[in-house]
């Protein structure tokens, strides 16, 4: 008969332990989980990230709902477990779910230490431990105020750089003189400081806060020696304790934290406690890889293998901020049998030092260069002798054995039994042999299978120059597809990061992502203006230089280096005047070829680059705007006559067509977006292959959207059904912004859709009132600034230069 | 819509050593925007003069190897420009292709002093023989 297994809490430790025991005891336990969180298993090593902006929510679920559903799991989201009846063996929730178990696990992790000022618990003063606290910041965030981050540690730093990444004024408090002083010595605890107060973060260090104050919410925090330092939000991360208040009220021996044994059981046989609300030996965890250890053991135990058991070990300390590395491991603290090797290059903010004793490493602390990292952890773990290469022992790895090896060959000697993963305490072997025996061909794969580079992801380069190692020639590294040869980023990183970082220039983004080149190539260039342009409409200057010809001279170029001409006509609607300026152009210009667009307009293709300014001129006079036929941007809406004049007509939909374009011209999209409104479901404006369409019906408008027919041929896909002319638009115009934000550069919107999920476009705008509204105003904002003529810009004298040579030579000397 | 008309000025040739060379002046460096270009028009055909992020200036003929595209109206980034028709690579160094592709258009010797730009009359006459 299987086993009712219940779990309490859905952290990372509990996660891990079911993964290890599905796979050595699959089916033996009826699995149920209470989360008081109410959301998947996700991994909060990542947190920070999303903090930054360098990452979304879903990028960091480690189990989705379909996972508990594959494997039969019941999880209750949102429950918190409020008691342990250990006689029955039941426990209950706060919803009133009461579950029996025959084995019970507790998992409640931590709680953040709050420190007990007057005014602690103030509306604004946060703590970082989960998911909601990092929504709370980043809604903060929002205001561009001021932040006090109270702590200099890990914890505490990563949330002062995710703040203000996210745009705020950041304070970091320190009680300690020099940050970090648990993992990091007084010189590189002062390296980081530099390095912290350079990215425009202020530190504070023996900083005693005395009281947080403010007339109902945070205004201040006031410390000791009389500093005051205005603030909107505190975040507290001055450290965690274990959280095992519901294993004390059950009568369950805790100490610390729940007192379990090396099997992870507590003193009553059926219940174990993992993860940081446990403590084994008298220590308590707070860093992911002795967590995941007692998940295996867990696991082992509840499996039936009862020799399994925890032992300590030493973990490396990373900070996971961009563009600070730093290691931290083991024990460094001077004493009079101990020695030290250092090494400093102020200039390149580096900072080494190994701690030795009797000739083995027993401490390391490495920042701005830490690659070094493993081979010093392997060194130390297996106590090796380094008096034959102390000399040089600093220099790391690539310096041993004479000539420098390049970083493949360093990778290629560690040893088999070398640790490359930290956080999973995944060693070389274990990598290269999953790679091998089950034909690993991506890093994904590799991550699945041996969990390496799972968790905080600072050794995906080991690994994937193990993949390199292992497969030659035929594993690609490039798990996304980069922008270009000038970035290893890929679009959506590159957009996220933009806005993250809050960066207004191309030669901003080109210098903080790291480009390759100087000013990049005629990819990446529009795409970046592009991106900029988006983002930023009010502040971004357009670089018209970064802009495909077509955009920089408001006309399409031909394969004889003539333009073609397209004006506006609203909806596809004209009249005697209009055409007639038409042809008085195409006379006086002697323009070659009309041609009606299959857009519903008119085309004059043959005009001279010189001549565009005064074509542009008289058709501007008769009342014509740019057509934008040549845009990444709206082009044209089509439509057919309507209620007004047809005789199966539900709606105005020439009305409509002309409204959605009146509004949305000018703007600027990631590939050209072409719309059409239908007046009924004969649909003769064709609006079912369109990028956006409209089929109006007696009870109201059905919105379309993601059709093709061009290189591919697609029907379009239904957002939905609206009543008003008013919401069809106000949906439209919310799912344009959406795809502007979204889309990578030159993808259309069905090919955005496809990557992003009709349901999920759905939800956003048919049933998240809220998000549809502001997807709304940001793109009226934008249009403050888009909708200007760009052709009568031109005929007043704007970038003059494109349309003139700048000098006539040797045509009188042509004469001799 | 008038082009400057310029006539040609005898200047001591720098690059090779012992021969006068006569240089046509076109304009100043602030006539171009960096990496942009503008085009000289000459009896045969135009030159395309290309202005880079660094203020390098560069001509080469505004004709494209691949399909005659105009080069001067494509996106210029370090000293290379691409051709906006089908997207060459063109060196504005040595003016042949970039990458995969195979052609070379005529580079023509830019002298600056100081503001102002001139070109090697003897490279636009020598086309048209």
């Amino acid at each position: 008969m299987t086993e009712k297994l219940v779990i309490i809490g859905n952290g990372m430790a509990p996660g891990r332990m079911l993964e290890h025991l599905l796979e050595h005891a699959p089916g033996r336990y009826a699995v149920t989980i209470f989360n008081a969180e109410p959301r998947v298993n996700y991994d909060r090593i990542m947190l920070s990230p999303v903090l930054s902006g360098e990452k979304d929510y879903e990028e960091i679920i480690i189990h989705g709902d379909g996972w508990y559903i594959k494997h039969g799991i019941t999880l209750y989201k949102g429950h918190k477990i409020i008691a342990i009846d250990r006689e029955a063996k039941t426990v209950t929730s706060d919803h009133g779910v009461t579950e029996p178990y025959d084995k019970l696990v507790i998992a409640t992790g931590s709680v953040p230490f709050i420190i007990p000022v007057p005014g602690h618990n103030l509306p604004g003063v946060l703590t970082y431990r989960d998911l909601d606290d990092v929504r709370a910041m980043m809604l903060a965030a929002q205001s561009r105020a001021k932040a006090v981050v109270i702590g200099g540690g890990l914890l505490g730093l990563e949330a002062a750089a995710g703040l203000n990444a996210q745009g705020m004024d950041v304070t970091v408090l320190h009680v300690m003189p020099t940050l970090m002083e648990r993992q990091l010595d007084p010189a590189a605890g002062y390296l980081l400081q530099r390095a912290v107060e350079q990215r425009g973060i202020k530190v504070i260090t023996k900083a005693n806060t005395q009281a947080i104050t403010g007339n109902g919410k945070v205004e201040q925090v006031e410390l000791a020696d009389g500093t005051i330092i205005p603030a909107t939000l505190v975040v507290m991360a001055v450290g965690i304790r274990p959280n095992a208040a519901l294993a004390k009220e059950a009568g369950i021996a805790v100490n610390r934290g729940i007192v379990v044994d090396a099997g992870m059981r507590s003193n009553d046989p059926d219940i174990y406690a993992l993860g940081e609300c446990a403590e084994v030996h008298g220590m308590v965890y707070g860093l992911v890889a002795p967590l995941y250890e007692m998940a295996r053991v867990a696991a082992h135990q509840l499996a039936g293998n009862e020799a399994a058991a925890f032992v300590h070990m030493d973990t490396p300390t990373k900070l996971k901020v961009t563009g600070i590395d730093l290691f931290s491991l083991g024990d460094f603290a001077e004493g009079e049998d101990r020695q030290e090797i250092v090494l400093r290059d102020a200039a390149a903010g580096v900072y080494k030092r190994l701690v030795l004793k009797d000739d083995r490493i027993i401490g390391t602390v490495l920042y701005g260069e830490t690659a070094d990292g493993a081979w010093f952890n392997d060194l130390k773990k297996k106590q090796t002798d380094i008096s034959q290469m102390r000399e040089t022992l600093i220099f790391g790895q690539s310096y041993q054995g004479g000539a420098p090896l390049d970083p493949m060959a360093a990778v290629a000697a560690l040893p088999d039994d070398a640790e490359i993963c930290g956080c999973n305490g995944v060693c070389k072997g274990k990598i290269t042999g999953a790679i091998t025996a089950k034909g690993l061909t991506s890093l994904d794969d590799v991550r699945a299978h041996t969990k390496a580079s799972a968790s905080c992801g600072s050794c995906t380069g080991l690994v994937e120059k193990l993949m390199v190692l292992t497969l030659g020639d035929t594993y690609n590294p490039a798990a996304v597809q980069p922008m270009c040869s000038c970035t290893t980023l890929g679009h959506d990183e590159v957009r996220r990061l933009i806005k993250a970082k809050h960066l207004k220039t191309i030669p901003a983004v080109m210098q903080e992502l790291e480009w390759k080149t100087s000013c990049g190539c005629a990819k990446c260039r529009p795409a970046l203006n592009y991106y900029l342009v988006c983002d930023w409409p009010d502040d971004y200057a357009d670089d018209y230089q970064s802009r495909f010809i077509n955009e920089r001279v408001h006309a399409n170029i031909q394969k004889d280096g003539t333009y073609s001409v397209v004006p506006r006509m609203w909806g596809g609607v004209t009249n005697a005047a209009e055409l007639r300026a038409i042809a008085d152009v195409v006379d006086k210009f002697e323009i070659p070829m009309v041609k009606v667009t299959g857009g519903q307009r008119i085309d004059m293709l043959g005009i001279r680059k010189e001549d565009l300014p005064a074509v542009w001129a008289d058709l501007g006079q008769a009342g014509f705007v740019s057509g934008h036929a040549y845009a990444k941007g709206l082009r044209t809406v089509k439509t057919c006559v309507g209620s007004d004049w047809c005789r199966f007509g539900t709606q105005d939909s020439t009305g409509l067509g002309v409204r959605i374009e009146k509004f949305m011209w000018g703007s600027w999209t990631p590939a050209k977006v072409k719309m059409a409104v239908s007046g009924c479901p004969r649909n003769c404006a064709e609006a079912t292959c369109k990028d956006i369409g409209i089929i109006c019906v007696d009870s109201g408008y059905e919105i379309h959207f993601a059709g093709a027919a061009g290189l591919d041929i697609k029907g379009t896909e239904v957002l939905g059904l609206v009543k008003t002319e008013d919401e069809a638009l106000e949906h439209i115009v919310a799912l344009t912004q959406m795809y502007r934000e979204q889309g990578r550069y030159l993808e259309r919107i069905y090919k955005w859709a496809k990557r992003i999920g009709v349901p999920e476009i759905k939800r956003q705008i048919m049933d998240d009132d809220a998000k549809r509204k502001a997807y709304y105003d940001r793109f009226v904002f934008s249009q403050k600034f888009a909708q200007v003529d760009p052709w009568s810009e031109r005929v007043s004298g704007k970038d003059k230069h494109e349309f003139r040579p700048m000098a006539s030579v040797g045509f009188a000397q042509a004469a001799e | 819509m008038f082009a400057k008309k310029c006539e040609p000025v005898s200047v001591k040739n720098t690059r090779k050593k012992g021969i006068q060379m006569n240089w046509i002046s076109i304009g100043v460096i602030s006539d171009i925007p960096r990496r942009g270009a503008r085009c000289v028009a000459t009896p045969q055909g135009k030159v395309a003069v290309f202005r880079t992020q660094d203020d390098q200036v560069y001509a080469i003929d505004d004709h494209c190897p691949h399909k005659g595209g105009p080069l001067s109206q494509g996106i210029v980034h370090g000293a290379a420009v691409t051709c906006p028709l089908h997207n060459w690579v063109i060196s504005l160094e040595t003016g042949k292709a970039l990458g995969a592709d195979e052609g070379a258009v005529r580079v023509i010797p830019v002298k600056v002093e100081g503001e102002r730009l001139f070109l090697a009359q003897e490279a636009l006459a020598s086309r048209a023989a």
